[in-house]
C-alpha cells in the first residue's frame, strides 16, 4: 500500500471524510505526525445559543407551543452539530459521534436540547481520557437518567434498566455479569433523580439505598465506587476495544490492544499490522457518509436532515438504546436508491469545473478520497459526461459507501 | 460481522447481518411462481410500532368510565362506527368498519400478556419472540422458518432492515426493500446492472454495495406500476428497527402482487410507525389510523378468496387515563385486527374492565399467545407448541 493510500485510510477512519487538500498535507507530514494531528486533544467548543429551557406549560397551548420550542431546539442542536462535524478537522468529532452511538441516548424520550447538548460535551470532555471518568460521569447524566428510567429507581421500588443497559451495552457486554449484578447495580444507582427545571441530577437521600452491595467480585456503597468497579473488571477493555474496532477498525475480531485511555486505544488501532488491511472493509454509516461527501464538496450541511432520516440516521434520535445497525445493514436497495437521489442534490450545490477533463474520474476519485474505482464502475463513470451526474454517481457508488 | 452479541435485538445487527445475506428482489421472489401448493395460506403481520391506543381505536363508547377517563379524547356519538355491544371503531377506519359489517373483520379484546412491560423495546420484544417472561434472541416467525427448513423466501418483510420476529436460530427471512423506487434522472436500468457487477476479490462490505445497485435494477420494473409519494416525506416515521420503512399501502401492494403470483411467500412482515403520541394524541392517532384503513381496506378487497389473512398488532395499548398533555402513556392490553379467509368475524374475546384496573392499566383478557397458536396451527398449518415454547392455548375463530 503506498503512502498515500495509508494515510488517506487513516483520515477515513478517524475523520468524517477527508478533502483532497487535507490528504495532500497528510501526505507531507506522514502517517505518525498525521496521526498526532488527529488525535490531540480540541478545546471544547463553544454551545450554541439554544435559548432558555421552556418552562413546562399550563394550558394546552402552553404545552403545545412548549413542544415546538423543544422540537425547534433539538432542530438547532442538531445543525450546529452538523456544522461542527464539517468543520472539525481533528477525530474529535468522529469519536463524540462514536460516543453518541455507543451510550444511545434519544431525544425522542429526553425531549431536551439542553440535556442533550450536556450529554454531548461530556463525550467531549471525557471521551479522549481513561473509561472511568466518563463512565462516572455518564452515570450522573440527566439524559441518561432519563432515557433508562434512572429516574424511576428508588430504594423502595429499584429499577434495572439503567443498570443492565451499563453492563451489556456500555460497559462489560453479555456474559460478563450476572443477573443478581444487575439487581444490585441498581440498587447502587438508587436515588438520582433529574430536576427538569434546572436539568441537573441529584443524589436524593431518601430514595436511595444507602447499604453497600456485593456485586462483580467486589462491594460498593455509592455511584462512583460502581463505576469504578465496572472498569476495573476484565472484560471491559476488551469490550471497549472491540467497539472502537469495530468502527475504526475492521468487521473481523479485535486485536489485542492496549492503552490506558480512549486516545491511546485509538492510536495502538491505527498503528496495529493489520490496520491498513482494513481498509474498504468498513460500511460508512449515513452520517459518515453524508458529512464526508459536504466536507470533500465544500458545501454547508443544509438540506441535510431529510437525507439523514430517508437513510435512517439522525443524530440525537438512535433507534434504540442499542444504537445504530452496524455494517451491511446500512446496505439495502432502498439505501442505494437516497444515495442516488441524494447524490444529485448534492451534486447540484457543488463545483464541478474539474470534472470535465479527460481525466475526470482520476479527479473525481481524488476529490472524494476514493483509492481507485472498480473497473465496473470506471466503465459506467466513463459513460457518464454531464459533470453533475458524474459526482451524483460518484457520490452513490459501492467504492465510496465503504471506507 | 458485529463482534458483539447483544442479549435482546436492541440492534438489529445480529440479525441484519444475516438479513444482508438474503436481501433479495423482489423478481427473485416472484421467480417462485407457481412453487407452493394452492391450497397453503399465506399470513400478512402487520406491526404498528409506538403503541396504538387501543382504546381509541375500539372504543367502548357506552361504559361512562371511558368518558371520566378522556374528557378531551372522546369522539361525538355520530362520529363512532358502530360495532354493537357498546363498542365502536375510530371514525378513522371507515373500510375496516365496512369488512365488519361484512362478517370478515374480527376483532379480539384485551389482548396482552403477563407481567406487561412498558418500554416499547422490551415489549415489542415480547410480542416478535413471544416469549414474555424472557425475550430470547428468535422471533416466533423465524422459530417457524426454522421448523420448515429454513428457505429465506418464505417469510419476507418489505422493510428496510430485517424484523426481529423473522429472525430464526438457523435461519432467517429476507428483507425486499420495495418504497418508492422511481429512479433519478439520468439513471438507467442498465448503469445499475453495470455498477451492480461482481468483481473478484473485492471485500463483503464492497461486494454488498454494488449487488445492491444490481436489487435495484431488478426490483424497479415492479414498483414503477405503484402509486409513488412524494419523495423525502419528513414526516414517515422511523420504526423500532432503524429504518424508514416505505408507507404501509405500497408494502400491501408488493405482497398483492406477490399472493397473486402464488409465490413460495408463506409470511409478509409489513408495518406503520408513529403510534408513541404522548400528546396532543387525537388527531394525530386518527390521521395514522386512516392510513391504515385505507391500505388494509383495499388490501383485504384485493385478496379475497386467495387464502390470505391479515393479523394487525401493537407493542401495548395506552394507559386508559389521558395524561395532562392531552396524550396517553404506555399502557398494556389492546385489541387484535384478524382479517381475510376463514376468519369468522364479529366482536371475540372479553372487553377488559375500565374500572378493575391494575395500577392504571387495562387487565389482558386474552394471552397474544392464543392468537399465534390459532395463526400458526389454521393459516400456516404449523404445530403451535413447537413454536411457541409448548404453549397450550389457542384461540378459536377461524370460520
Amino acid at each position: 500500500m503506498t503512502d498515500r493510500r495509508l494515510v488517506t485510510h487513516l483520515l477515513r477512519r478517524l475523520t468524517f471524510g477527508p478533502t483532497a487538500a487535507e490528504v495532500d498535507a497528510a501526505v507531507r507530514a506522514g502517517y505518525d505526525a498525521t496521526l498526532e494531528r488527529l488525535l490531540t486533544p480540541a478545546a471544547l467548543p463553544q454551545p450554541p445559543d439554544l435559548g432558555a429551557q421552556p418552562a413546562p406549560g399550563d394550558s394546552r397551548a402552553e404545552r403545545q407551543a412548549v413542544r415546538k420550542q423543544q422540537r425547534e431546539q433539538l432542530a438547532t442542536l442538531v445543525r450546529w452539530w452538523l456544522g461542527r462535524m464539517v468543520a472539525d478537522r481533528t477525530a474529535a468529532e468522529k469519536l463524540t459521534f462514536f460516543w453518541h452511538g455507543h451510550w444511545a441516548t434519544s431525544a425522542q424520550k429526553v425531549r431536551s436540547a439542553h440535556l442533550m447538548l450536556g450529554q454531548q460535551q461530556t463525550f467531549r470532555r471525557y471521551g479522549t481520557g481513561p473509561t472511568g471518568p466518563l463512565v462516572r460521569a455518564m452515570l450522573r447524566d440527566p439524559a441518561l437518567i432519563l432515557w433508562l428510567d434512572g429516574q424511576k429507581n428508588t430504594r423502595k421500588a429499584p429499577n434495572e434498566n439503567l443498570s443492565r443497559e451499563v453492563m451489556e451495552l456500555f460497559t462489560l457486554g453479555v456474559g460478563a455479569y450476572s443477573e443478581d449484578d444487575v439487581k444490585a447495580g441498581a440498587r447502587a444507582l438508587t436515588g438520582w433523580q433529574v430536576d427538569r427545571a434546572t436539568g441537573r441530577a441529584r443524589l436524593v437521600a431518601r430514595r436511595h439505598d444507602s447499604q453497600a452491595v456485593e456485586l462483580l467480585g467486589g462491594t460498593v456503597g455509592d455511584l462512583d465506587s460502581y463505576a469504578d468497579l465496572i472498569v476495573r473488571q476484565e472484560a471491559h477493555l476488551p469490550f471497549v476495544v472491540g467497539r472502537l474496532w469495530a468502527r475504526y477498525g475492521g468487521p473481523g475480531p479485535a486485536p489485542a490492544v492496549t492503552g490506558r485511555d480512549t486516545t491511546a486505544l485509538l492510536k495502538a488501532i491505527c498503528t496495529t499490522p493489520g490496520f491498513a488491511a482494513t481498509a474498504g472493509t468498513l460500511v460508512k454509516q449515513p452520517v459518515e457518509w453524508l458529512i464526508g461527501a459536504v466536507r470533500q464538496l465544500g458545501l454547508e450541511p443544509d438540506g441535510a436532515e431529510p437525507i439523514l432520516r430517508a437513510l435512517g440516521q439522525m443524530p440525537l434520535r438512535p433507534p434504540s438504546v442499542g444504537g445504530w445497525p452496524e455494517g451491511a445493514a446500512w446496505l439495502t436497495t432502498s439505501s442505494t436508491l437516497t444515495r442516488l437521489r441524494a447524490g444529485q442534490k448534492l451534486a447540484a450545490r457543488a463545483d464541478v469545473d474539474g470534472l470535465t477533463g479527460s481525466d475526470r474520474t482520476q479527479a473525481l476519485a481524488t476529490l472524494l478520497a476514493v483509492d481507485s474505482w472498480s473497473d465496473r464502475t470506471h466503465a459506467a463513470l466513463t459513460a457518464t459526461k454531464d459533470p453533475r451526474r458524474l459526482l451524483a454517481l460518484g457520490l452513490a457508488s459501492p467504492e465510496y459507501a465503504v471506507h | 460481522m458485529d463482534t458483539i452479541t447483544r442479549r435482546r435485538f436492541l440492534v438489529a445487527s445480529g440479525v441484519t447481518a444475516a438479513a444482508a445475506a438474503t436481501t433479495l428482489g423482489v423478481r427473485e421472489i416472484l421467480a417462485t411462481a407457481g412453487d407452493r401448493d394452492t391450497a397453503a395460506k399465506t399470513l400478512v403481520l402487520v406491526t404498528l410500532y409506538g403503541g396504538n391506543d387501543g382504546l381509541n381505536t375500539v372504543i367502548p363508547y357506552a361504559d361512562p368510565a371511558y368518558a371520566t377517563a378522556r374528557p378531551d379524547f372522546a369522539y361525538q356519538p355520530e362520529e363512532l362506527l358502530d360495532l354493537g355491544e357498546g363498542e365502536a371503531l375510530n371514525p378513522g377506519l371507515p373500510g375496516l368498519h365496512k369488512l365488519f359489517g361484512e362478517g370478515r373483520l374480527a376483532v379480539v379484546r384485551g389482548v396482552g400478556y403477563p407481567k406487561p412491560n412498558r418500554s416499547h423495546f422490551r415489549s415489542m420484544d415480547i410480542w416478535q419472540t413471544a416469549q414474555p417472561s424472557r425475550p430470547g434472541t428468535t422471533g416466533w416467525l423465524g422459530r417457524w422458518l426454522d421448523s420448515v427448513g429454513g428457505d429465506p423466501r418464505l417469510a419476507i418483510s418489505f422493510e428496510p432492515v430485517l424484523p426481529p420476529l423473522l429472525a430464526g436460530a438457523t435461519s432467517a427471512g429476507a428483507t425486499v426493500p420495495g418504497g418508492d423506487l422511481k429512479l433519478p434522472a439520468g439513471v438507467t436500468p442498465g448503469l445499475l446492472a453495470g455498477i451492480g457487477a461482481p468483481v473478484a476479490g473485492e471485500s463483503p462490505a464492497l461486494a454488498r454495495a454494488a449487488a445492491c445497485f444490481a436489487d435495484l435494477g431488478r426490483v424497479r420494473d415492479l414498483i414503477a406500476s405503484a402509486p409513488l409519494d412524494d419523495e423525502d416525506d419528513a414526516e414517515t416515521p422511523a420504526t423500532a428497527t432503524g429504518g424508514a420503512a416505505p408507507p404501509l399501502d405500497q408494502q400491501l401492494a408488493l405482497v398483492a402482487r406477490c399472493v397473486e403470483a402464488n409465490v413460495a411467500t408463506r409470511v409478509y412482515s409489513v408495518s406503520l410507525g408513529g403510534f408513541d403520541l404522548h400528546a396532543d394524541g387525537k388527531d394525530a392517532q386518527r390521521t395514522l389510523l386512516a392510513k391504515l384503513d385505507k391500505a388494509l381496506a383495499a388490501f383485504a378487497t384485493r385478496m379475497t378468496g386467495k387464502g390470505v389473512v391479515v393479523a394487525v398488532y401493537s407493542e401495548f395499548g395506552r394507559r386508559v387515563r389521558a395524561n395532562a398533555s392531552d396524550g396517553t402513556d404506555h399502557g398494556t392490553a389492546s385489541p387484535m385486527f384478524l382479517l381475510g379467509d376463514g376468519i369468522e368475524g364479529g366482536l371475540h374475546g372479553e372487553s377488559p374492565s375500565l374500572t378493575d384496573l391494575d395500577d392504571g392499566d387495562l387487565k389482558f383478557t386474552t394471552d397474544f399467545r392464543d392468537v399465534y397458536a390459532m395463526l400458526l396451527s389454521d393459516v400456516l398449518g404449523a404445530d403451535p407448541g413447537q413454536v411457541l415454547d409448548g404453549w397450550r392455548g389457542r384461540m378459536d375463530l377461524a370460520g
